[in-house]
């Protein structure tokens, strides 16, 4: 087979199969090191003052939220699209580019979906709060009940509601069936104990059989093909929250493609934050490599700059559309009280993602990773723009006001980061980071020891 | 009684263990399975193994899924409980569309993943037999059955002759219905 001499390794250190699963796994199976311990106990100590937050929320109501009539939705819906909006990347990795036969993304794909998973379960979060009585969340679903009511299926709301659980559903399903033969070399590895009983129960019996590698690999490329289109119909639904109400900057069929972009944007970002950090802890430079970066940094520019057309395009749309109302709120949203939060993300999200045109920086794990906060800093704020601006001016002047969010929203907010990390801290504990039988695949196309210099054309 | 006898063979390439599958069955020896620890290219068709049904699983269990959602949205609006919303249609279809596509996605999924098990013979507390606990790491494994205790020398001296590293037989305890 011939390799261009242009392709990286995407297996550096001239690995063998046995190696790829010592690598991998080592880490899990020895003690969890003082920056794990340390990690966790902060990540936990978030946690239980979003806890706490929750709490005073749910006795004594919205009212300890600093939302009024004119902005109804502050940073709950904010943090709610921003979380589902990093969940997409993970989507995108496992299942589009897999679709694309990208191979690079078996190094990633693992903690991508791991991540996408939590940062679901954080956005979920913020609608069951919001709605203040999180006990009676299941009126939202279409069931036989006494109040005789079906819900409104022309409402985006109600498809936000089933698009975001078959998302997760879809996710987790795609994601453990995965995993299990890695859990399978988990076992194996593992001499007689509590702890070979429990993975043996987590693998569900998998034992490497030809068979089942070939039904599952068929099973593996059709919920690829069933989660590309549905990661793209989930942040469609996302903004049609927003799009299908008749609020000036709101109002905009460019939403779809333009939040969807967006939120592959800020999800790639959010990975990038991750495993710069993960591959040094853990070890694996040798499996993410500066190519994996990379490649995320290409689609970050790629993305980042459908983001900035469309923020173009929808300022130049406003002016077009000869609305007054619309041209006022977009001439509210760069000039208005709020100008701060829209040039934060003009900066952050337009500017810094140009920067990775250089290769220098694009290949450059410290400058990456100040982008990428940059860039997860700037999206959080295109959600509040697009939501507070548009909001806390509405039609009648004498109800424009302004608004800032209480401790309690503010604490909730950072729960949900206690909750993510938490639950990161536990995945990467437990579970292989790095998918290691696709790692396996791709090492003799693409390992470091199967394709030196000389070997490349003979191949 | 049902015999309960397996011949093994280990690998630890993958080339080589497609050359040795190769040999063994133009000796006419049936293979009873393979044991990877990924999924190896091409070894499907040298297995011969028939191509797996759970696409058309997906696709009926889908279509099951986006006919029922499509039906159940338009009953409920123009049967059970129309409602009037700002004076829309109440079959408004292009609004059924989102939790029809929704429906079509997790139904296909569910129905991919509970038919792969099931078919596999995997699930939470499923017991199949482990052949060798290195095939999970790095290590190849053919698996032959002895249905004949006559041919069991035959067999073991065809796997020592193409290049089984170690060749063992195994009597497990338990019988595998699945693989």
């Amino acid at each position: 087979m011939y390799i261009s001499p242009l392709r990286e390794p995407l297996v550096t250190g001239a690995k063998s199969y046995k190696q790829v699963t010592d690598d991998i796994l080592n880490p899990m199976e020895g003690k969890p090191g003082k920056f794990w311990y340390a990690g966790i106990t902060l990540a936990l100590i978030a946690l239980g003052l979003g806890g706490f937050a929750m709490y005073i929320t749910v006795w004594e109501g919205i009212g300890s939220w600093n939302l009024n009539k004119t902005v109804g939705w502050g940073w709950d819906i904010t943090n709610f699209v921003w979380w589902v909006g990093i969940g997409h990347a993970g989507t995108f990795i496992s299942a589009i580019l897999l679709l694309f036969r990208q191979k690079w993304r078996t190094s990633i794909n693992r903690s991508a979906e791991a991540m996408t998973i939590i940062a679901v379960m954080c956005a979920g979060l913020f609608p069951i709060i919001h709605m203040g009585r999180p006990a009676l969340a299941f009126f939202v679903l279409p069931y036989p009940n006494t109040r005789e009511l079906w819900v409104n299926f022309n409402s985006p709301l109600f498809w936000d509601v089933i698009a975001i659980t078959t998302y997760l559903t879809v996710s987790v399903l795609f994601w453990y069936m995965g995993l299990i033969p890695d859990i399978a070399t988990v076992r194996d590895r593992m001499k007689k104990g509590i702890g070979k009983k429990i993975y043996g129960l987590l693998s569900f019996g998998w034992t490497g059989s030809a068979r089942h590698w070939s039904r599952h690999e068929s099973m593996s490329l059709i919920l690829a093909g069933l989660a590309a289109p549905l990661v793209l119909s989930v942040h469609t639904i996302v903004s049609m929250d927003f799009a299908t109400s008749v609020i000036p900057g709101w109002h905009t069929t460019i939403f779809p493609p333009y939040f969807v972009a967006g939120a592959v944007f800020s999800g790639f970002a959010m990975v990038l934050t991750l495993m710069i950090i993960t591959r040094k802890a853990l070890n694996l430079q040798n499996y993410i490599t500066v190519g994996h970066v990379e490649s995320m940094n290409k689609v970050i520019i790629a993305t980042g700059s459908i983001v900035g057309i469309a923020y173009i395009t929808e300022f130049f749309m406003a002016w077009y559309s000869g609305s007054v109302y619309e041209q006022y709120a977009f001439v509210n949203r760069a000039f208005g009280p709020y100008w701060w939060a829209y040039w934060i993300m003009m900066t952050c999200n337009v500017i810094t993602p140009q920067l990775f045109w250089f290769k220098k920086i694009r290949r450059n794990l410290a400058a990456t990773f100040v982008i990428s906060i940059f860039i997860n800093i700037g999206m959080w704020f295109e959600r509040f723009v697009i939501i507070v601006t548009s909001l806390h001016r509405d039609f009648l002047p004498s109800s424009w006001v302004m608004y800032a969010p209480s401790w309690v929203e503010v604490s909730i907010f950072i729960g949900t980061f206690g909750l993510f990390f938490t639950l990161f801290f536990l995945f990467i504990r437990f579970f292989p980071v790095i998918a290691v039988a696709e790692i396996k695949t791709v090492l003799k196309s693409s390992g470091e020891k199967f394709i030196k210099k000389g070997d490349r054309d003979e191949k | 009684m049902k015999s309960n006898n397996y011949i093994t063979g280990l690998f630890w390439d993958d080339t080589e263990l497609i050359k040795a599958i190769k040999e063994i069955q133009d000796k006419g020896i049936a293979i009873f399975d393979v044991r990877t620890p990924f999924p190896v290219h091409g070894l499907d068709d040298v297995l011969k193994l028939k191509r797996s049904r759970l696409p058309r699983l997906g696709f009926v269990a889908g279509a099951i899924g986006g006919i029922l959602a499509f039906w159940f949205q338009s009953w409920v609006f123009t049967t059970s409980w129309p409602l009037n919303f700002g004076g829309k249609p109440f079959f408004s279809v292009p609004s059924f569309i989102p939790v029809t596509f929704e429906m079509t996605v997790l139904f296909a999924a569910i129905s991919l993943v509970v038919g792969f098990l099931i078919k596999s013979g995997l699930g939470p507390g499923a017991e199949n037999i482990i052949f060798d606990e290195r095939t999970t790491d790095d290590a190849f494994l053919i698996v032959v059955k002895i249905t004949d205790n006559s041919q069991s020398d035959n067999i073991f001296e065809v796997l020592t002759s193409v290049g089984a590293s170690e060749v063992k037989h195994v009597e497990p305890t338990k019988t595998d219905t699945h693989a």
